[in-house]
């Protein structure tokens, strides 16, 4: 009975299930695909304004798609009662929901990382400012999973919760946008950016201590 | 079983009220190794809601529920119980095997192997099936195979009979009585009389 082999089993099963239900991979990457594209054809053409508005527009981008994919990470465990199964293991349920939050970032953040350098290019990003953008995505988006995943718990047993979900977590995604948002203006602009990405790491230290406690908690409360 | 140690189950003033109406009161009961305690009662009389309260899902509203002596939470409770109930807890895009190895590492290793597990649950040869092209009968026959994969004393059932044929039935109640012969014990509620036989059964009559 080891730990590091539940935790490991976690992530590799909801891998294998990502992969044999694509949709889960597709819904959020096309969603942040499709929202970017829509911009420039919504404001028109105006490379400044566009350059400008870049950072927030990904960003935003991000936070609207890893909301979306939320609802995913333990739905379909509470459905076919895999969850009951998780919270009965003698295992800390904090870290199997942590292995279960790590495979739900690779497969709903991680594709976000791949497509947004493309995607800033085509709204005009200086080149600079790219290699800024992916640290911050890489830095913010498991943030993203990981406080997402508080909410989730939260509501799931809830048969309307998406309205709540995204009341309760949008919020706490403000301080991610607002420092990811603003490195990525200012390398634009060729100033430095140390602070925002060492709070940005600071924070993603935090959720990755602080959030799969209350997770594990929240769960236990919803299947009661 | 490794050590032919007796382990208890013990209740004590166990209440449960759901939305002001009182399920059960001041319930209590004890259950050494094996025996087998069946649930009986008519639909909404609380059966479900008591295995689920042993399962830690639910707080009681009053009482507690002692494990070889110790409350629950600080023994080895959840390392020694398995539980099956309304809902499979299998995935329906993973394959049979996939399924059994998954519940494995969540737990440790038991009794039987998988294979030998999947040959007393009569499903021999399906280890590559997915599970969404298996029958009703043969998703309840897996989730109940994890029974047999994983190391446990207690076992929680939640209506283990629905959806299996005769044939399905009996060949769960065997497994009930080697699984209580080898010093385990259960806990099930059931509408089907249970033939269980040289078995020390207790009943508990909810209404």
């Amino acid at each position: 009975m080891s730990l590091s082999r539940a935790f490991f089993a976690v992530i590799r099963r909801d891998l294998v299930l990502a992969l044999r239900r694509r949709s889960e991979i597709a819904n959020p990457l096309l969603f942040f695909i499709l929202v970017i594209t829509l911009f420039p054809l919504g404001i028109g053409a105006q490379p400044h304004l566009l350059q400008a508005i870049a950072p927030g527009i990904i960003w935003v981008s991000a936070l609207l798609a890893a909301m979306l994919s939320l609802d995913s990470l333990f739905r379909s465990d509470f459905d076919d009662g895999s969850l009951e199964q998780i919270l009965l293991s003698p295992h800390p349920t904090s870290v199997l929901v942590l292995g279960k939050i790590i495979a739900h970032w690779l497969v709903t953040g991680l594709p976000l990382l791949i497509v947004a350098p493309l995607l800033a290019v085509f709204l005009g990003m200086p080149n600079h400012a790219l290699g800024i953008l992916l640290l911050t995505l890489l830095l913010g988006t498991p943030v993203l999973s990981l406080i997402g995943a508080i909410g989730v718990a939260l509501t799931v047993g809830l048969r309307r919760g998406g309205m709540i979900l995204s009341l309760l977590v949008l919020p706490l995604y403000v301080p991610v946008l607002i420092f990811a948002g603003n490195a990525v203006q200012m390398s634009g602009s060729g100033l430095p950016v140390d602070a925002q990405i060492n709070i940005l790491i600071a924070i993603l230290l935090m959720a990755l201590v602080l959030a799969p406690m209350p997770t594990a908690a929240a769960l236990k409360m919803s299947i009661n | 079983m490794q050590t032919k140690s007796t382990y208890s189950l013990k209740g004590k003033g166990l209440s449960c009220i759901r939305d002001d109406r009182v399920l059960f009161e001041q319930l209590a009961f004890e259950l050494v190794s094996g025996q087998v305690l069946l649930l009986e009662g008519k639909n909404g009389s609380g059966k479900t809601s008591l295995l689920r309260i042993l399962c830690g899902f639910r707080e009681p509203d009053s009482g507690s529920i002692h494990w070889c002596g110790d409350a629950v939470n600080d023994s080895q409770f959840y390392a020694q119980m398995a539980y099956v109930g309304h809902l499979d807890g299998i995935k329906k895009e993973l394959t049979v095997l996939e399924n059994l190895k998954m519940s494995l590492a969540l737990s440790s290793p038991g009794r039987h192997s998988i294979d030998e597990a999947l040959t007393k649950v009569h499903m021999a040869g399906y280890d590559d099936a997915l599970v969404q092209a298996l029958s009703a009968g043969q998703k309840r026959r897996l989730s109940l195979a994890r029974l047999l994969i994983t190391e446990n004393v207690l076992w929680i059932l939640d209506e283990p009979f629905t959806s299996l044929d005769k044939q399905g039935i009996a060949l769960i109640e065997t497994l009930m009585t080697e699984h209580c012969a080898n010093g385990g014990m259960i806990v099930l509620t059931s509408h089907h009389d249970i033939g269980l036989h040289d078995v020390d059964v207790r009943r508990i009559h909810l209404s």
